[in-house]
């Protein structure tokens, strides 16, 4: 799959973004390349080139306030940085506000109107690059979803949590905030996630704060994103005749419909969540689409799969697809760091051609096989960082899915392929993480596991890869096993 | 043969060695202090049968000279006098040497031997160049995503060992460049022992006083300055059988062979001395220690990002670590003419010259960038003196160089209030056990503990442990390696 991807593309843009692959383990360049293709527009036998186009944009209505909201929507957590990775991987580059602002203005001249950012995201520079970005457009070309991110204890005090609020206003440039979100509800387990929300939003006073804020207007849409303990969904979605919630945040993709259990008994499957939204005729807002990019750079017999059935479309624009193919869908939300994945998004959903039954069952399909690829869930969002002993968590776990998704992943010493794959391991190993942030040097203090959305229990996969590096360079079967 | 041992230090496939580690073996002094007695005999004979040939096919920084010297010919020509040898400066180096040796003062004797210093030279100037270029083309390869290549991490390893090198480099090239073989025929001290050979050599430059018409292109083209043109006379202790006079003599005048008539060395009287300089740099004895950057444990409000990571202090070993096939101290001491070519070759970046006065520019290890990992025996395979003898992965794993030291009061365990045990878990040798730090609450925090009987002191504990800039578990070296 990778060397048919990298074939296809020699400009220097895409030059920038594979050393991102290289960084991060995602992939979708190996979608990008057929998808663009497949954009319709152009006229490759006048040698056109292919661009998406404008005015295509399939919206959806919030049932509330009757406006349109773009079916694409923008995530502001994987920004550019200068040094031409994402920002975040390198702790001397910045972000590239020059990026940022070309890419959201393209973004809007071809029809995204809903733009997803939070205090946390980027080092907590998210919001101000975000703002930046937009004060340059007319406020009624763009709607602003961001988040009360209060997840340290120190910001759980009524002051320091309406402060987080209003330096939100103040950082997005705006008087009123479009969507705000209860951020990532359901962290901790059973009992203690119940807790955690309450000291976040109850005690506090900050629910009501934030109803009082909605009342006035400056807040126009109020809802919650979710992750973990399904006891605080069900309970906020049980009191919405109370609160009303004018649209839920919900991770949805073909693989975590039915199978989001099978990596972590404590995860729930969307189809549950859908359900529940859909039951009380809440919008969704769908976040990880490709999980991470989990969904574009598919191990490549999967890969094979969604390709020899259409040849011009990506893996990556199928679970766009499927993703929009719900009708409770307001918008489908990913972090676009780079233009090729903006285009490509764009033409994926302009307009959005909606999956049959037959072809989500297709997905389904492959989704059943992804499972057995045993691959990490982590989805890169980097809410784990900065691990306090300087690991790189999403580093390293992304460059072990990476090495799954390429077949450098060998079980056994016997294998032909040994050799080759080993060296790609390590070598690629060394590349993506510097040695000292490596997993030998995971202490297993567990800090980040309370972080993981997806649940992840990390000292043990660092172990795990750890037992896996150890086995490749000491030529040893022992670790080479699963 | 310089190409062939300058490959054998930069190459960085860690491949090369396989085929080229011979070239380190036949350089006299390490097949001396490793008792090589096929070739000390080899080289003897070919001392005695082609007199210095050594000196101009074999010694790398012989060759090395030549060449700056050749650049310097390129420029001007002719440029050669005859000079008298300069015996007291010869031979005082050579007893100097010699006591030297027999006393242990081991970084005086791997200061002056030739092959060391071109090996110092290599390593501490040259390769940096080379990993420069390989990381540049690794970071290519990444971009292409091919594998060839892979990137190295390129350090000074240390001060003192560096700047003796640029000092014998800019000493040398100096020394080459005024006057060809200088350096070989006054200080060099394998030069001299093989001088004394040479004079008996079966095979030598002479001449054919009928045919010369003492146009003095021998002696103006010689680079030893060892070839009287007016009294017909060469001085075979400093004659290296390079064979310029021959080729620059229009009038056949020059022979190499044996001379039928017996011809008697000159016996000079006028002495120039010459300053040796790189004692100087004994003088200079910092380590060079990385920036103390603190810890930046930022509270967690925000995502993304790394913490800093600050970098570790090496700890002063009351007994230095010395690689596993060394022996002893005493044995790596008495062989090792510290040529780097193992710290060249190291790939976990654990050894490094010392600083230590008498044991200067001989590798140690030390723990801060690497451990001593179960599957490599590369310095053994490289080492040309006995120094590090020849050692199997099974042999490592049973050898104790070292033992492990739990500091409690660095331990982030009882500091920090975290579990950790990362030195237990990547303990190849299972020697580190978790137990309760108060023996009479199998509550309390688990702390780890050595079984030395069990340590073998590859220092992947202290590699691992998160303390910094001190590790709260380090190697305490052996002075004797013993088997588990």
């Amino acid at each position: 799959m990778n060397d048919n991807k990298h074939n296809h593309n020699h400009s220097g843009k895409t030059l920038s973004r594979r050393s991102f692959l290289k960084a991060l383990g995602l992939g979708t360049a190996a979608a990008a390349a057929p998808a663009i293709v497949s954009c319709a527009t152009g006229d490759e036998k006048k040698g056109t080139t292919q661009e998406p186009p404008v005015g295509k944009m399939t919206y959806r209505e919030n049932p509330k306030t009757h406006e349109k909201v773009s079916i694409l929507g923008y995530g502001m957590m994987r920004l550019p940085a200068t040094n031409g990775e994402p920002f975040g991987r390198d702790n001397d580059a910045e972000i590239d506000q020059e990026m940022v602002n070309k890419q959201i203005d393209y973004a809007i001249e071809h029809g995204v109107n809903y733009f997803d950012t939070s205090p946390a995201y980027s080092r907590g520079l998210s919001e101000r690059a975000t703002g930046i970005a937009l004060s340059r457009h007319k406020r009624d070309e763009y709607f602003i979803a961001t988040k009360l991110s209060n997840f340290a204890p120190e910001t759980q005090t009524r002051e320091a949590s309406i402060e987080m609020f209003q330096n939100s206003l103040k950082e997005l440039q705006v008087d009123y905030i479009d969507y705000l979100l209860l951020h990532s509800i359901g962290g901790g387990t059973g009992e203690e996630a119940m807790e955690l929300f309450r000291q976040r939003y109850i005690y506090n006073g900050i629910l009501d704060y934030l109803l009082e804020q909605r009342e006035k207007g400056v807040i126009r849409n109020l809802g919650f994103s979710y992750h973990g303990e399904i006891a605080v969904f069900d309970y906020l979605l049980a009191n919405h005749d109370k609160y009303h919630w004018d649209f839920v945040q919900i991770e949805l993709n073909y693989l975590d419909w039915r199978h989001a259990k099978d990596f972590s008994e404590e995860n729930t499957n969307a189809e549950y969540l859908y359900a529940e939204l859909d039951k009380r005729a809440i919008p969704a807002v769908i976040m990880e689409p490709l999980l991470g990019g989990r969904l574009a750079s598919l191990p490549t017999p999967l890969a094979r799969k969604l390709l020899a059935r259409d040849p011009e479309r990506s893996p990556a624009s199928w679970a766009f697809r499927y993703a929009g193919s719900f009708p409770r869908v307001l918008t489908v939300l990913s972090g676009m760091t780079y233009m090729e994945h903006l285009k490509e998004n764009l033409c994926t959903y302009s307009p959005l051609e909606e999956l049959t039954d037959e072809e989500k069952n297709f997905l389904y399909g492959i989704a059943d096989e992804i499972v057995s690829y045993n691959t990490i869930p982590c989805n890169d969002c980097k809410y784990c960082m900065p691990c306090p002993y300087g690991i790189d968590i999403p580093g390293v776990l992304t460059h072990y899915n990476k090495c799954i998704a390429e077949g450098n992943l060998t079980r056994d010493r016997k294998d032909p392929d040994y050799a080759r794959a080993r060296k790609a391991f390590l070598v690629g190993y060394d590349r993506s993480v510097p040695r000292l942030r490596q997993a030998d040097h995971c202490i297993g203090c567990g800090k980040c596991v309370e972080h993981c959305p997806q649940r992840i229990d990390i000292p043990k996969e660092m172990q795990r890869v750890n037992n896996y590096v150890e086995a490749l360079k000491q030529g040893i079967d022992r670790g080479l096993e699963a | 043969m310089m190409v062939m041992v300058t490959l054998l230090f930069l190459d960085v496939s860690g491949v090369l060695h396989h085929y080229l580690a011979w070239t380190a073996r036949i350089q006299f002094l390490p097949a001396l202090l490793a008792l090589n007695v096929v070739v000390i005999v080899a080289l003897i004979l070919l001392t005695l049968i082609f007199g210095r040939i050594y000196c101009s096919v074999i010694c790398p920084l012989g060759i090395f000279q030549d060449i700056v010297s050749w650049i310097h010919g390129k420029r001007k020509k002719n440029r050669f006098t005859a000079s008298p040898e300069k015996r007291w400066l010869r031979y005082g180096v050579l007893v100097l040497f010699v006591a030297a040796f027999i006393a242990g003062i081991h970084s005086l004797v791997a200061l002056l031997a030739p092959y060391s210093s071109y090996g110092r030279m290599v390593t501490n100037l040259l390769l940096p160049v080379y990993q420069w270029g390989n990381n540049l083309l690794a970071s290519i390869a990444e971009r292409v995503d091919s594998y060839a290549f892979y990137g190295v991490d390129v350090w000074i390893k240390s001060l003192p060992t560096f700047l003796i090198a640029l000092a014998t480099f800019i000493i040398i090239v100096v020394l080459a460049w005024r006057g060809g073989r200088t350096y070989c025929n006054t200080i060099c001290p394998v030069g001299t022992i093989l001088a004394q050979l040479a004079r008996f050599s079966w095979f030598k430059v002479y001449f054919d006083a009928d045919k010369c018409k003492s146009c003095s292109l021998c002696t103006k083209n010689c680079k030893a300055s060892c070839i009287d043109f007016k009294t017909h006379q060469v001085d075979y202790t400093r004659c290296v059988t390079c064979g310029n006079c021959l080729e620059k003599c229009n009038f056949g005048a020059l022979h190499y062979g044996h001379p039928k008539a017996a011809i008697h060395p000159v016996k000079p009287n006028d002495e120039r001395p010459v300053a040796d300089n790189t004692r100087r740099a004994f003088l200079v004895g910092t380590a060079i220690v990385g920036a103390d950057v603190a810890l930046a444990q930022a509270a967690k409000k925000v995502d993304g990002g790394l913490a800093v990571i600050e970098d570790k202090k090496p700890y002063q070993r009351s007994t230095p670590l010395t690689p596993p096939g060394s022996v002893s101290a005493r044995n790596f001491a008495q062989h090792c003419t510290a040529c780097q070519l193992c710290v060249a070759k190291c790939p976990n970046g654990v050894l490094r010259p010392s600083t230590d006065p008498m044991r200067l520019m001989q590798p140690e290890l030390s723990f801060e960038r690497g451990a001593c990992r179960p599957e490599c025996v590369e310095c053994s395979t490289v080492c040309p003196t006995g120094a590090i003898k020849p050692i199997t992965v099974a042999d490592k794993s049973s050898t104790m160089i070292g033992h492990a030291v739990w500091v409690k009061d660095n331990c982030v365990i009882l500091s920090d209030g975290v579990n950790c045990g990362n030195c237990a878990r990547h303990c190849p040798a299972g020697a580190i056990m978790m137990v309760p730090s108060n023996p009479q609450d199998d509550t309390s925090p688990m702390v780890p503990a050595v079984n030395s009987a069990m340590c073998i002191g590859c220092g992947t504990c202290e590699y691992v442990c998160p303390a910094r800039p001190f590790s709260a578990i380090y190697v305490e070296g052996h002075e004797v390696h013993s088997q588990i």
